[in-house]
């Protein structure tokens, strides 16, 4: 009795110990089947916390953006030795919905403003933009005219060399902000592109001088508006052409006898084909009246040309001849050779070093060396 | 980009490895934990969102065996640069597949005044050429 009490329970044993190590097909099947759901079960949690967390992580589009650019700029020249964080600027946008947007740049220039300091801070730009159409858009407020390549593009990392070319610093009075109202558009899909605008201008005195005429939207006197109106066309990659005038009936607003309307024209075509760009513009004031012509500020033009070439993704090198003449009496013109290296360690950041040989009417040698960025 | 009928959509996500590269092409990290896709066959088809001055440019990107075969921007915010809304600009990305560091293999000619804007959309077609080699990798393991 007892061997068979002990033979069945060394039998159950191994049963015991066989159905251990070799489960049923059915035991089996309702494990899988419990980690089938234990796995479905943790995927939906997991999809639930990263709903949660697209939702927590700030999305791109949202509604309030800023960003800015920066530049520290060291010249050594004939006519100056000087270090000076030239730029500090901050952007902020907001989309009040998918049509109606603002925009603003704030700059702080030469590092140091206030009552007799070197630097000015400055509203450049304060615009609301609404889209009429999905090729139309309306902007009202305080925005860069459509002139030239640098007026509304400008962050160092765009652009060849550490100071801006001097024809779009003294001829075109970059970076030229007006208040008012502009309309932009494309013609369908040929590349062109038009801008139409109504705004500000310039408060010129007696020296004719456009670029210290800037008014700079601060409280300024409006009795002659200016118009704006731009042509563009991209209609090839790589390719722009654009031609700009800018009228205004009276440069002064009426402070200085003898002065009348003032025209600014603006030509320019920029290439770019893989690790090479040429860029080349041309502008050109007349200013009406006896009074521009006996200080001999009637006519004020120049032009540049410029040639790139990305030696890497990281490393480019240029050369720049530009001509200008801010008028005055006798030998005016100027004449200056740039050739240098931007180099980016990151898109978004650059080291400029170049040589400058300025010559005729003044002679402006040396080196300058920036760095920059943008975010 | 996919044919007439969209296939259901479908997450992969950024495990601390496709986070690293991810970060390295956009030169920010990816933003969230997981970016959705649509795939049909060997088509793989993302929507990209990146910053180009203040605003996000929202792209579409359809990639066949390491290629990009569609290249589209879906919505466009900022104020100027609108120029790389053209198809004559956006066919320059067909055909262009990544190299060994993870570039676009073929040069993109820019725009003068939209530089930052042609920089978003280049760092979105490469990222979409490494997620969808990502997601071909991943099938061919799986046997799919």
């Amino acid at each position: 009795m007892r061997c068979a009490l002990l033979l069945t329970f060394a039998a159950t044993l191994g049963a015991t110990a066989v159905h251990a190590a070799t489960p049923s097909v059915e035991e089996l099947q309702r494990q899988l089947e419990a980690q089938q759901r234990q796995l479905e079960a943790q995927q939906a949690r997991l999809d639930a916390l990263a709903a949660e967390l697209d939702q927590e992580t700030p999305s791109i589009s949202a509604a309030s953006s800023f960003g800015g650019y920066g530049e520290l700029h060291y010249n050594a020249l004939d006519s100056k030795d000087q270090i000076d964080f030239h730029r500090f600027v901050l952007y902020f946008a907001r989309d009040f919905d998918a049509e109606l947007r603002f925009f603003s740049e704030f700059e702080l220039e030469h590092s140091l403003a206030g009552e007799g300091k070197k630097g000015e801070v400055e509203l450049e730009q304060a615009y609301v933009e609404m889209d009429l159409d999905a090729a139309t858009r309306l902007r009202a407020g305080l925005f860069l005219l459509p002139i030239g390549i640098l007026n509304e593009t400008h962050e160092p990392t765009t652009f060849y060399g550490v100071e801006r070319n001097p024809v779009e610093n003294g001829i075109i009075p970059s970076t030229w902000w007006e208040a008012g109202v502009a309309l932009a558009g494309r013609f369908g899909s040929s590349g062109f592109a038009y801008d139409l605008a109504l705004h500000s201008g310039l408060k010129l005195d007696g020296s004719f001088a456009i670029r210290s005429g800037r008014q700079k939207v601060s409280e300024a006197v409006a009795d002659d508006l200016a118009t704006t109106a731009r042509l563009k066309y991209t209609g090839r990659p790589g390719l722009e052409l654009a031609a700009s005038a800018t009228y205004q009936p009276d440069v002064t607003q009426g402070l200085v006898a003898g002065a009348g309307a003032g025209t600014l024209l603006s030509a320019h075509a920029a290439y770019a084909s893989g690790p090479l760009t040429a860029r080349a513009l041309w502008a050109q004031w007349r200013l009406a009246g006896a009074a521009p012509a006996a200080a001999g500020k009637d006519r004020q033009d120049g032009y540049y040309a410029e040639g790139g070439w990305k030696l890497t993704p990281m490393l480019g090198a240029f050369v720049r001849y530009s001509v200008w003449d801010n008028g005055g009496l006798g030998a005016t013109e100027r004449a200056q050779t740039n050739l240098g290296i931007n180099w980016w360690p990151h898109p978004n950041v650059v080291f400029k070093l170049d040589l400058q040989d300025q010559g005729k009417s003044v002679d402006d040698d040396g080196v300058n060396l920036g760095v920059g960025y943008r975010f | 980009m996919l044919g007439a009928a969209a296939p259901a959509p479908a997450f992969l996500w950024f495990d601390a490895r496709r986070r690293a590269v991810a970060g390295e092409i956009l030169g920010h990290p990816p933003r969230g934990a997981r970016v959705r896709y649509w795939r049909a066959g060997a088509r793989t088809a993302f929507v990209l969102d990146e910053v180009a001055h203040t605003h996000p440019i929202t792209a579409g990107f359809a990639v066949e065996r390491g290629r990009l075969v569609a290249a589209r921007v879906l919505t466009y915010r900022e104020s100027r640069g609108w120029e790389v809304q053209r198809p004559q600009f956006l066919a320059q990305f067909l055909d262009r597949g990544l190299d060994a560091g993870r570039a676009l293999d073929g040069p993109i000619d820019g725009i003068t005044g939209a530089t930052l804007s042609v920089g978003a959309l280049t760092r979105m077609a490469r990222l979409a050429l490494y997620l969808a080699a990502e997601l071909d990798a991943e099938a061919a393991r799986d046997g799919r």
